[in-house]
């Protein structure tokens, strides 16, 4: 009898042991598939004119340049507006507001934020900024990636604080530290890695959204670093060629495919280098 | 001649022993708990003042209303006076920031701030004085010193103040309190987490630092409130039970709870 129900529990562990390791070996061969089919379609159309020329029409030998250049100035005006509000928030939430009323209602919206459809944030932006401006800009998309980004670093930095032992911020304050300086001289230092671990994948979202894009810095096919005009970037520029029936343009949404998920990848890994370090302390 | 003129001088009388701190009907509430009941005692000048008690009796919240570290949480308040030097320091007025420069804390876990050995020292006198580099050098040198640990990191004084051991990491939290020159220097149980050899050497540092600095020190070990302090303060319950010099108060209590504890029977 005991015999009985030991080979049964084992037999129950086998089965579910096998189906963990089922479930985390299609997750993983869905990334390399992923990855492999980038990499295939991708690295042909790797060549130095993919970084040096504008997109262009049809017939005609072009690159991502303008592309690029957009996405970098429109992640890092988002990233301008967008840090200092998410980190400033996350400070409120974890050292002033605590349990208050109005700080659960930060967090909670906070939540909503986090998971809201980018496309929603995109109409919210063309509402705010491209209908009464008259037209579209790379502003209004940095906006809306701002808007994308800072709920990340709102949760990260409030997550981060609270790692932070009440007993250090005792220890600054009996040296009669202003609660100010307690916070930017000792809690974000104990830890600033996690700190950058959250602006990191903040960018990282950033750079890969599509869909605010669309309706707010619209795409440009000529350079241009006038952050008041329209502007191209490699999301809007994928979406566009990934569906143009030339094959040079197809191949070229393969290869910017390929540095976004990259560069995404990138810095992913240095959030995870970073958030690392931050724990071994 | 300078031996000459200190002979002519005429024999002062033994000074009274001066309040430094005078606690008075001190009630204090977490909420609705009283934590502390209608305490008064002195914290005299240049002494060291222990406290002890079973767990839970007080002694902790009554060294953190001396510097208002309770004020840092809602719900906490106290009631009655603590006079620093005639002042009240319980008054809603008060610059807390003035206060804690003025009353000196360290910790019974070693908090050393995630800086270096150096600026550990270093940021606690930027905040009310500004020095030339030579100076600050001289102050950070003076200050590792007095705590005895300037021999140990002088070769590393841009080491992290993390990578210490615990006995020198509290030597460095005692450091960074003496370097911007407090009154009064509260020891929340110091030495609890440290090794013996450690403890002793806090145990030391204490003793060297009594006459210049009015010293409040809670301890576990009754060795050490013996060892250390000129004055000793039982509590039990939230009440202060007996408060006297520490060699009547070991030896000759008044309160049967207070004998009852200091020979060991509970607690």
């Amino acid at each position: 009898m005991i015999a009985a129900s030991y080979s049964r529990r084992k037999t129950r562990n086998g089965i579910w042991t096998v189906l963990a390791y089922a479930a985390t070996a299609l997750g993983l061969s869905m990334l390399a598939v992923i990855l492999g089919t980038l990499l295939w379609n991708g690295v042909g159309g790797l060549s130095l004119d993919v970084f040096t020329k504008n997109t262009a029409p049809p017939g005609v030998v072009g690159g991502l340049l303008n592309s690029i250049v957009g996405s970098l100035i429109m992640t890092g005006i988002g990233l301008a507006i967008g840090a200092p509000i998410g980190i400033l928030a996350g400070t409120y939430l974890a050292e002033y507001g605590a349990n208050s009323k109005l700080a659960s209602a930060v967090r909670f919206i906070n939540d909503i934020l986090l998971s809201a459809p980018s496309i929603i944030v995109g109409l919210f932006v063309y509402q705010l900024l491209v209908v009464p401006i008259g037209h579209f800009s790379a502003l209004a998309g940095a906006v809306s990636l701002a808007i994308l980004g800072a709920p990340i670093m709102v949760r990260t930095t409030e997550d981060m604080l609270n790692l932070v032992p009440n007993t250090l911020r005792e220890a600054a304050s009996a040296l009669g530290m202003p609660r100010s300086l307690v916070i930017r001289h000792v809690a974000y230092r104990a830890v600033m890695s996690g700190l950058i671990t959250g602006v990191l994948l903040a960018i990282a979202r950033m750079t890969g959204e599509t869909a605010p894009l669309i309706f707010t810095s619209l795409g440009n096919s000529l350079f241009t670093a006038d952050p008041r005009g329209p502007m191209s970037a490699l999301p809007l520029i994928i979406y566009e060629f990934a569906r143009s029936p030339y094959a040079e343009q197809q191949k070229l949404a393969w290869t910017g495919a390929l540095i976004l998920t990259f560069a995404v990848l990138a810095l992913s890994i240095l959030a995870r280098v970073f958030s690392a370090s931050v724990r071994q302390k | 001649m300078s031996s000459h003129v200190r002979a002519s001088m005429p024999i002062q009388p033994q000074p009274v022993e001066t309040a430094k701190v005078q606690v008075r009907n001190l009630d204090f509430y977490y909420g609705q708990t009283r934590a502390l009941k209608d305490v008064s005692f002195n914290l005299y000048k240049g002494e060291v003042t222990a406290f002890i008690g079973p767990s839970g009796c007080g002694k902790s919240t009554l060294l953190r209303v001396l510097n208002r570290m309770y004020d840092l949480y809602p719900g906490q308040r106290a009631e009655g006076e603590v006079m620093l030097d005639g002042e009240n320091i319980l008054s809603p007025d008060l610059d807390l920031n003035l206060l804690r420069s003025r009353v000196g804390m360290v910790f019974q876990k070693p908090t050393p701030f995630p800086m270096t050995i150096y600026d550990n020292i270093a940021f606690g006198i930027r905040l009310y004085e500004k020095l030339p580099k030579s100076e600050m050098d001289a102050r950070v040198e003076q200050a590792l010193s007095r705590a005895a640990l300037w021999n140990e990191v002088k070769d590393k004084l841009n080491a992290s103040g993390l990578s210490l051991s615990g006995g020198q990491q509290q030597r460095l939290c005692i450091a960074r309190t003496v370097a911007i020159s407090p009154e009064v220097i509260l020891f929340d149980e110091p030495a609890s987490a440290l090794d013996p050899i450690s403890t002793a050497k806090i145990e030391e540092l204490i003793d060297e630092l009594s006459g210049d600095y009015t010293i409040a020190i809670v301890t576990h070990n009754m060795g050490q409130a013996a060892r250390v302090s000129q004055y000793t303060a039982f509590m039990y319950l939230g009440e202060m039970v007996e408060f006297d010099e520490t060699t009547k108060v070991f030896t000759s209590p008044r309160d049967k709870r207070t004998q009852d504890y200091v020979t060991g029977r509970f607690g």
